[in-house]
């Protein structure tokens, strides 16, 4: 169990579709000036979207690497089609970059190269992530819904490999064949004018009764609040987690970034972090009821030392 | 669909004493029948389930831990965690596994209140226990239980079959 | 073709052998398996039971054990594979790479199908299965269209099984997390989605209003099939637009494409439906036998019937058509 005294931060690709100027102007900031070792870009989401980041791929990894961040590319969560598969296969023969695997094929297919997986692995237990580290894998960012009494067995069971968790931003929930934004603009995915571009931080699903409730992002389906570990870095620290993945909101990720950096070395109180974090990104409520075992969407305070405890506050 | 009247009468004019013990009888002869019917329940053996025919004027609290099934006359049902209403011979069908719950209930045919994975619990346990009334009213019917499983099997199925009509 | 039907109950499981199954699936009734709801499931008993009914009559028996092992609970999962091949299971149906490992491991013998909540959707992610623990057939998520899947059999050296009536999962399977964000009850973890104990029917004014946890689902005006509050299949509201945002409350049915599935290289087509009740696992697994030995002109006639049985008593070809997309 590795032993260091706080974890490191990193970035998951940016789940939404951001045009290309916008995508890149976003990760030479990051280079710039964010507290995080490590990089992952790519498109995870939806392969029509690829076209949109590949003229600027080289240059960003570039600008990251100058900067002394760990790039690696993530791979389609979803596939299906031939050009799909073509995607992944060629992305696995040529990358000199590390991948992360997010869909079976790219698991396969990366057999015997060290490679991450992403968390959108169904990675349940210690007997699939010791699986997963015997034919390559390194790092795993465990899925999103695990409680901590699962996250503390699994790196308990699986000594010789690095876990990541995610610590930030709107959870992806489901991945369909279908995509529902397109759908609720009255589009269908052959013919879907990227109209999910026209959200970039997502579209709010609300309940019947006006309650937000999900958040679409083209063939993703994202919680609509926003999950925080901020509160328990510390306990996952403790557990031998290594690494908290923040996932690229359209917000100041830079701040986000300080801020976990700040909490995780201690200058600054949980409770504080929280409070900045509500400015950084504003109008989303936060949640970490997965982490807790219970309702996802739920925001549970823990008073300061008791980590299992604290009141249950629903946040919507 | 209105139920046959052979079937409606006796809850209109009798008193509620002699209902409910006819009910016992029956719900005695079932459970006997199907000592495994409760099995499946598990923790939701402990629950209250009321049964409302919205076709008659009276209402049935099933508590199956206690093994008890009693009768009320509307509007004055007991407090249950889990109820269920519909017309009598849905209810029957129901019970029978004669018909899917779930279509049933998506055309809008029951309602189902309260602890909806209690209901649950019992329709599932109910379904595998090929409970056949008018054969379990048989059996304790003595002499006469050829005439009676006939009544009652008859009475079944022309109400089934109206009712299969009004769905398509 | 094979016809591979559910079984909730034992009672249910003897109606789908009697009407003609070529394999019956269930499971046991715990969280092993993706139908863990009350009432439901089997028991060691009951399977050893069912499994001699079902040989007697030249029956195969699957076990679904296709939920994902909770990191501390691994016995129950393992103990759930131990019985199922100790009771004389044809095919053990796995999801969880971890509980593949122990199964190749441990009974090497045993056939070994990989789940629809597996999410293997092309041919490299079958490979992977294959090749790493032996599994013999694949039963492929519900988002490929049919000529995704011919493309797929081609390239891929196991059998394939297809959902072709029943339920539909509006997401990729197996990798939803809708049900636990809202009720703390996961598909994958706790093998329920949307679980009875967190539903609520009430009704407002002429309207029922179905709720799952704290979130209104849905409101059926008066006169209007219901459905169950299945999150992808409610109504929601998106910027001024109210509708289905993901999915109508329809069931999947394929039935008019049994040929193209034929072509295609699908060998057995699956029958959702383990929640059901018998009369209902009676009525599907008779007419589709029918059904799939008909000419496809005699076909619309004998599944009309069906669709009277269906969730929202509407169905679609769900991803089997590209369209739907």
């Amino acid at each position: 169990m590795p032993a260091s005294t706080h974890p490191s931060l990193s970035l998951g690709p940016v789940l939404y579709l951001w045009d290309g100027p916008k995508w890149r102007d976003f990760y030479f900031r990051i280079a710039d000036e964010a507290p995080v070792e490590h990089v992952t870009i790519g498109e995870a989401v939806c392969s029509k979207r690829l076209h949109f980041i590949e003229p600027h791929v080289a240059e960003v990894i570039e600008r990251l690497e100058g900067a002394g961040k760990k790039v690696s590319l993530a791979s389609l969560a979803l596939v299906t089609l031939e050009r799909e598969s073509q995607l992944v296969r060629g992305l696995v023969r040529d990358s000199v970059h590390p991948i992360e695997a997010n869909d079976l094929s790219a698991l396969g297919l990366l057999a015997g190269k060290p490679h991450s997986v992403g968390p959108l692995i169904n990675v349940y237990n210690g007997a699939t992530a010791r699986l997963l580290a015997s034919r390559g894998a390194t790092s795993i960012c465990l899925p999103p819904e695990l409680p901590m009494a699962s996250v503390r067995d699994i790196v308990r069971d699986a000594p010789d490999i690095a876990f990541e968790i995610f610590g930030f931003g709107r959870v992806p929930l489901a991945i369909s064949a279908r995509c529902a934004h397109a759908r609720s603009k009255g589009l269908v995915k052959d013919n879907c004018q990227f109209i999910c571009g026209e959200d970039s931080d997502g579209l709010i699903v609300d309940t019947l009764d006006r309650q937000p409730f999900l958040a679409l992002n083209g063939v993703q389906t994202m919680s609509h609040t926003c999950q925080s570990l901020l509160q328990e870095l510390g306990e996952l620290t403790a557990a031998g987690i290594g690494r908290i993945r923040l996932s690229p909101q359209d917000c100041d990720m830079v701040m986000v970034a300080r801020i976990y950096d700040d909490v995780a070395t201690g200058r600054c109180s949980s409770a504080e972090g929280i409070e900045r974090l509500a400015l950084a990104y504003p109008g989303v409520p936060l949640s970490n009821g997965f982490h807790y075992g219970q309702t996802g969407a739920s925001w549970i305070a823990a008073p300061a030392g008791s980590p299992h405890g604290g009141e249950r506050w629903q946040m919507s | 669909m209105t139920l046959p009247f052979a079937m409606t009468a006796p809850f209109r004019i009798a008193p509620l004493s002699v209902i409910e013990h006819a009910t016992r009888l029956v719900f005695a002869q079932v459970v006997q029948q199907h000592p495994d019917l409760f099995d499946r329940l598990g923790e939701h053996a402990d629950k209250r389930y009321a049964f409302v025919p919205t076709d008659l004027p009276v209402g049935f609290l099933v508590e199956p831990s206690a093994r008890r099934i009693s009768v009320h006359r509307k509007p004055h049902l007991p407090v249950a965690q889990a109820c269920m209403g519909g017309k009598l011979v849905l209810l029957l069908a129901l019970l029978e596994g004669q018909i899917d719950g779930d279509a049933v209930f998506f055309s809008r045919s029951l309602t189902i209140t309260g602890d909806m994975e209690a209901m649950l619990a019992l329709r599932n346990a109910l379904d595998d226990c090929n409970i056949d009334l008018p054969a379990d009213i048989a059996r304790m019917s003595g002499p006469f239980a050829p005439l009676v499983r006939r009544a009652a099997a008859e009475i079944r199925t022309r109400a089934l079959s109206r009712e299969a009509a009004t769905w398509n | 073709m094979e016809l591979i039907c559910p079984a909730g109950t034992p009672a249910a499981f003897r109606e789908a052998v009697d009407a003609g199954a070529d394999a019956v699936y269930c499971g046991f009734r715990d969280e092993t398996n993706a139908r863990n709801f009350p009432g439901l499931n089997f028991s060691r008993d009951e399977l050893k039971t069912a499994i001699a009914y079902a040989r007697q009559r030249k029956v195969m028996t699957f076990v679904a054990i296709n939920t994902f092992m909770r990191a501390g609970q691994e016995k129950l999962w393992h103990d759930a594979v131990d019985d199922a091949v100790r009771l004389g299971a044809d095919a053990l149906i796995l999801a969880d790479f971890g509980l593949m490992a122990y199964t190749a491991e441990r009974h090497p013998e045993q056939r070994l199908h990989v789940s629809v909540q597996a999410s293997a959707s092309n041919a490299d992610a079958v490979k992977f299965l294959v090749e790493t623990f032996g599994a013999k057939r694949v039963v492929l998520p519900r988002i490929l269209t049919i000529p995704d899947i011919a493309r797929l059999a081609r390239q891929i050296s196991c059998e394939i099984e297809v959902f072709v009536f029943g339920g539909l999962c509006v997401m990729a399977e197996g990798r939803c997390s809708l049900s636990s964000y809202a009720t703390g009850k996961s598909p994958n973890m706790h093998g329920v989605c949307s679980p009875a104990s967190h539903v609520r029917y009430r009704e407002d004014g002429s309207e029922l209003v179905s709720e799952l946890g704290d979130y209104t689902i849905n409101r059926f005006p008066a006169g209007e099939a219901a459905g169950y509050p299945t999150l992808c299949k409610g109504r929601f509201d998106i910027a001024e637009e109210r509708g289905y945002a993901f999915e109508d409350p329809v069931s999947l049915d394929v039935m008019d494409h049994i040929d193209a599935l034929r072509d295609a290289g699908v060998g057995a087509l699956k029958i959702e439906g383990r929640q059901r009740g018998k009369a209902y696992v009676a009525e599907v697994v008779s007419i589709m036998r029918r059904a799939v030995a008909a000419n496809a002109d005699e076909r619309p006639a004998l599944l009309s019937r069906l669709r009277r049985l269906s969730e929202g008593q509407k169905t679609t070809s769900g991803a089997y058509e590209k369209r739907w997309r």
